[in-house]
């Protein structure tokens, strides 16, 4: 079993998903309790993924290699290593309070629903564990479709709009990765990710790669300029589809740059890190002022996230700026860290916050802002869970949040002042929206009778968001594990992006 | 009677074009004598004259090596074995989703599977075909029996319009295409493809070129090329459904093999100037058949559409003018006639008698009248946008890595922006199924049993294809090299 352990992990979930389907509407009690007990045995499976993982080595562990398409010389390969672990222990984590989520609340075509969201977690956990690049894309593209259903079929007024868009965006930067992807097969002989990054490349030849690979994860992050489907696919989405958007999608964009451009492209990143650095310093600038005049609950969490999203770009592409300045690489391995830390917190964290809203849209029925007020004389426990995501978002130290903040602003302190006076604006920004947010909707005196009915958390809610709670607080508190177990991951990755690749 | 004898065991790899002769006659004889009383009687009876002669070729007709025969005029290889049978599955399937619909409309007559057996026979000499004289026999039959078919239902003013426009354009595609090979004959003094390959061994003449150019202008009328596409979206919305099934499919086989028999065979020492000559045609292809596509309202004038632009693809694989590049376009046109049959399919099964579905808006909520339907159109739709897991997504990225490998950045470019526009409107017929209610007023769907099992395996196939395209690929690279 260990030696297939990944395997399992990805086919479990989407096995699970085919009979929920075929089980079909009829029996959607049978396939709701099946979906739920597949995601509980996803997460169990990490366990011993957690348990016999070496934190003393960069190199992947758990490794599956069978041939797959000889001709191509693509294998099926799964391997993880420091940098997917985590993700894919946060895939497997975050599709359980999707699915307690939608429990009683989803009602039209239930089944599918389950069964849409356990065959992406199950593709989702691929991507992250895919040393193919083939294999990887394979994943990668596949997830869409379940992704361009759920938020068409389950969402609302908008959905046709957000869910084409989210799709033609996502498509749009895939495809160009996609050339460049098979230029470095023909190049190289072999689809496998450690063999593009041992490749050598003309300056040339990475620059374009780098744009194409650019095009791929900034969509996905997404960053500022390309972010606006994020929005608008966010607002329509069901609850379900918009956490494993923010918990998991996005993060699949950080997962690109740090597992292709890095160390496949190590010479244009260097020379084209301002770029990346800019835009990312915008979003979280420029958005997080976007977020604080935003009248929809969902849209302004949406734009958190892309500020929020900015500073794991930022931590990542920091590190160019570090060496030059500080001319050692010591300091570099911190924004990466932090870029880590950041996209495990912000899964965490924006899951959670979207689950509220959830929460409060299932008795309301509107995430308008202003259609809210004193929510915490009804839902008191409520309240106490929202105001303490909330701080997370903001970076309040205890919390998760604190950590990937403060590790990326204090490396980027390294690269030069105004970096890091650039960055640390996000501390003032994202309390700002968020703490208004806050006390717009569940402070203040009653708003109106709608509020006034409201009922507290039931039990499913509260356990969902009571495990959340406590993750969000044990990184914030201790999270030495985390980092122990991207260590050697984010160090022999600092290595990889720091050399050269340009042949001699 | 002894010397006959003798000669049967050299034309036993020319079995499926003999049998197929013998089949039309049988077929014919059949109408007269059966069909005329029992009309769903000569469909099955076709049905199993093709099982029979699939049977054949595959006991007979299979072939290790490259074999001439008949002086040159016929060439029976591997790949022509593979083709023929692709065509005599997809014939058979097309027949088979075709029938209730026919008989729906009272065209369930034996004529009509006559030319289908004799549209076939054009298909299998194109595939054979070893001279420039079979090149055009074999074209001329295939044409002559479509043109029959899309007019077939006479009743059609539609049919009939688009019938003439066919065979107008048809007739001057030919002309083009006998003019450049009396240019070729004229230089070459023969007619032996395999001799004019050797003869035509550099690129840059002026007459070649001269001769080239009326060659590849028919052969880009056949596939659909643009700026010679105008016939195809009226032939697609204008024949009866069955008969755009029937030549949005096994035909393209042909043609395939028309464009590899002449171009990269007969004239592979002038690739160099026909590369050249593609090269425009195949970005022009690509880019009105995706933009056009998006504003169609008529499903099967968008799949016309969408057939122009995955011609664009085919031909990009000609351009690379490598055996990658050929592998690339066989895998490509094989990929899309296996798609292509269940989309045309899941139209003959959505329509009802007097009742065409081949309106957009006529596919609203299709998800909530006919799951299963729904689902399989999903299928095909992913697949023709190129999203794994589906098996459209090899096919085009087997296109580009043969670009890659010879060296054509600008049109990698083209294609994969060109299948991203692609991709909205096939996403909208997603949209239209599953995220829109379904209108008051719209007929049931066909359920009969068999037609319904095989379009499900269909979209099976190309799910499966998909997920392990290794035989496929590698069937087809062997086939080329």
């Amino acid at each position: 079993m260990q030696a297939h352990l990944l395997s399992i992990l990805i086919w479990l979930p989407i096995a699970a998903g085919i009979v929920v389907l075929l089980l079909g509407e009829r029996h959607v009690a049978a396939g709701r309790w099946l979906s739920l007990l597949a995601s509980i045995g996803a997460l169990a499976l990490c366990w011993p993924l957690l348990a016999g993982f070496n934190t003393h080595t960069a190199a992947y562990q758990f490794v599956e290699k069978a041939p797959w398409i000889p001709r191509f010389n693509a294998f099926y390969a799964l391997g993880v290593d420091g940098i997917s672990l985590p993700l894919v222990v946060l895939t497997a984590l975050m599709t359980i309070p999707v699915i307690v989520a939608a429990w009683t609340v989803v009602k039209t075509r239930a089944a599918q629903y389950y069964a849409a969201f356990l065959i992406m977690e199950g593709l989702m956990i691929g991507v992250f564990c895919a040393t193919d690049a083939l294999l990887f894309y394979f994943f990668w593209e596949a997830m869409l479709i379940p992704m361009f259903l759920i938020i068409g079929i389950w969402g609302g007024p908008r959905r046709v709009y957000a869910t084409i868009k989210f799709f033609l965006y996502t498509f749009l930067g895939s495809v160009f990765m996609l050339a460049a992807l098979i230029f470095m097969y023909v190049k190289a002989g072999s689809y496998s990710i450690a063999a593009f990054q041992a490749l050598p490349l003309t300056l040339v030849e990475q620059r374009w790669i780098f744009a194409a690979f650019l095009l791929a994860f900034a969509v996905k992050v997404p960053m500022w300029p390309v972010h606006t489907w994020l929005p608008d696919a966010h607002v329509e989405a069901p609850t379900g589809g918009s956490v494993i958007l923010a918990a998991i999608m996005l993060k699949m964009g950080g997962y690109g740059f740090l597992r292709f451009s890095l160390p496949i492209t190590p010479d244009a990143c260097r020379e084209l890190n301002l770029l990346v650095v800019t835009l990312s310093l915008i979003a979280v600038v420029y958005i997080g002022l976007v977020a604080i005049v935003q009248t929809d609950m969902k849209k302004l969490i949406a734009y958190s996230s892309i500020a929020h999203m900015g500073f794991v770009t930022l931590g990542a592409f920091v590190v160019y700026e570090i060496v030059r300045t500080t001319a050692q690489v010591q300091g570099a391995a911190m924004g990466m860290d932090g870029a880590m830390v950041q996209m495990i917190s912000h899964g965490l964290i924006s899951g959670a916050l979207f689950l509220c809203v959830g929460v409060l849209y299932d008795r309301m029925h509107t995430r308008e802002i202003s259609a809210y007020g004193g929510v915490i004389n009804t839902m008191p426990v409520f309240a106490a869970f929202m105001v303490m995501f909330a701080l997370a978002n903001t970076g309040l130290p205890g919390t998760s949040g604190f950590v990937g903040e403060f590790l990326v602003i204090l490396a980027s302190f390294k690269a030069g002042f105004w970096y890091s006076t650039l960055a640390a604006t996000t501390l003032i920004l994202g309390a700002s929206y968020t703490l208004w947010l806050v006390k717009r909707v569940l402070y203040g005196p009653v708003a109106n009778d709608h509020v006034a009915q409201l009922t507290d958390l039931n039990g499913r809610e509260f356990l969902v968001l009571g495990v959340l709670a406590v993750l969000v607080l044990a990184i914030g508190i201790w999270p030495e594990p985390l980092l122990r177990i991207m260590e050697p991951s984010i160090h022999h990755l600092v290595t990889q992006a720091v050399a050269t690749k340009i042949p001699a | 009677m002894h010397t006959f004898l003798h000669l049967v065991p050299g034309m036993l790899p020319a079995i499926p074009e003999i049998f197929l002769g013998f089949a039309i006659c049988a077929v014919l004889l059949f109408e007269v004598f059966v069909g005329v009383k029992r009309p769903g009687a000569t469909a099955t009876f076709t049905l199993l004259m093709l099982v029979v002669g699939a049977a054949l070729t595959v006991r007979y007709a299979d072939v290790a090596h490259s074999m001439v025969l008949f002086g040159g005029m016929y060439i029976a290889d591997p790949l022509a074995f593979v083709l023929k049978l692709a065509a005599f599955l997809c014939v058979a399937v097309a027949l088979l989703y075709s029938r209730m619909y026919l008989e729906n409309r009272d065209i369930l007559r034996g004529e009509y599977h006559v030319l289908a057996l004799t549209a076939l026979l054009g298909i299998f000499v194109i595939i054979s075909a070893g001279s420039l004289l079979t090149v055009y026999i074999g074209v001329e039959l295939l044409a002559l029996s479509v043109y029959a078919m899309v007019a077939f239902d006479r009743e059609s003013g539609v049919a009939a319009e688009s019938a003439m426009k066919y065979f107008v354009l048809g007739a001057i595609a030919s002309g083009t295409l006998l003019y450049g090979m009396s240019i070729i004959y004229g230089l070459t003094g023969t007619l032996d493809l395999a001799v004019i390959a050797t003869k035509l061994t550099a690129p840059g003449s002026l007459g070649v070129i001269l001769g080239l150019t009326f060659i590849v202008v028919a052969v880009a009328f056949k596939l659909g090329a643009v700026p010679f596409h105008m016939w195809l979206p009226d032939v697609y919305e204008g024949a009866p459904t069955s008969v755009t099934l029937f030549v949005g499919t096994a035909p393209k086989i042909a043609y395939f093999a028309l464009a590899l028999r002449l171009l990269a065979h007969g004239l592979a020492g002038t690739s160099a100037d026909w590369t050249v000559m593609l090269m425009p045609l195949a970005v022009l292809t690509l880019i009105v058949g995706n933009v056009v596509a998006i504003v169609q309202t008529n499903l099967k004038r968008m799949l016309a559409y969408s057939t122009i632009g995955h011609v664009g693809f085919i031909l990009l694989g000609f351009i690379a003018g490598t055996p990658s590049g050929y592998t690339a376009a066989l895998y490509y046109t094989l990929v899309y006639v296996l798609v292509a049959l269940g989309a045309f399919g899941v139209i003959l099964l959505a329509s009802r008698k007097s009742f065409e579905a081949d309106k957009l808006d006529h596919y609203k909520g299709l998800y909530q009248r006919d799951p299963l339907l729904a689902l399989v159109m999903m299928v095909l739709m992913f697949s023709l946008a190129g999203v794994p897991p589906f098996v459209g997504f090899w096919a085009k990225l087997r296109i580009i890595q043969a670009l890659w490998e010879t060296r054509h950045p600008g049109l990698v470019i083209v294609a994969v922006v060109m299948s991203v526009v692609g991709a909205f409107y096939y996403l909208r017929v997603v949209k239209l199924m599953y995220f829109d209610a379904p209108p008051e007023n719209l007929p049931a769907t066909l359920r009969p049993l068999g037609p319904r099992f095989v379009i499900g395996v269909n979209a099976a196939a190309t799910l499966a294809l998909g997920i392990l395209p290794s035989p496929l690929l590698d069937l087809c690279s062997r086939l080329i090299h």
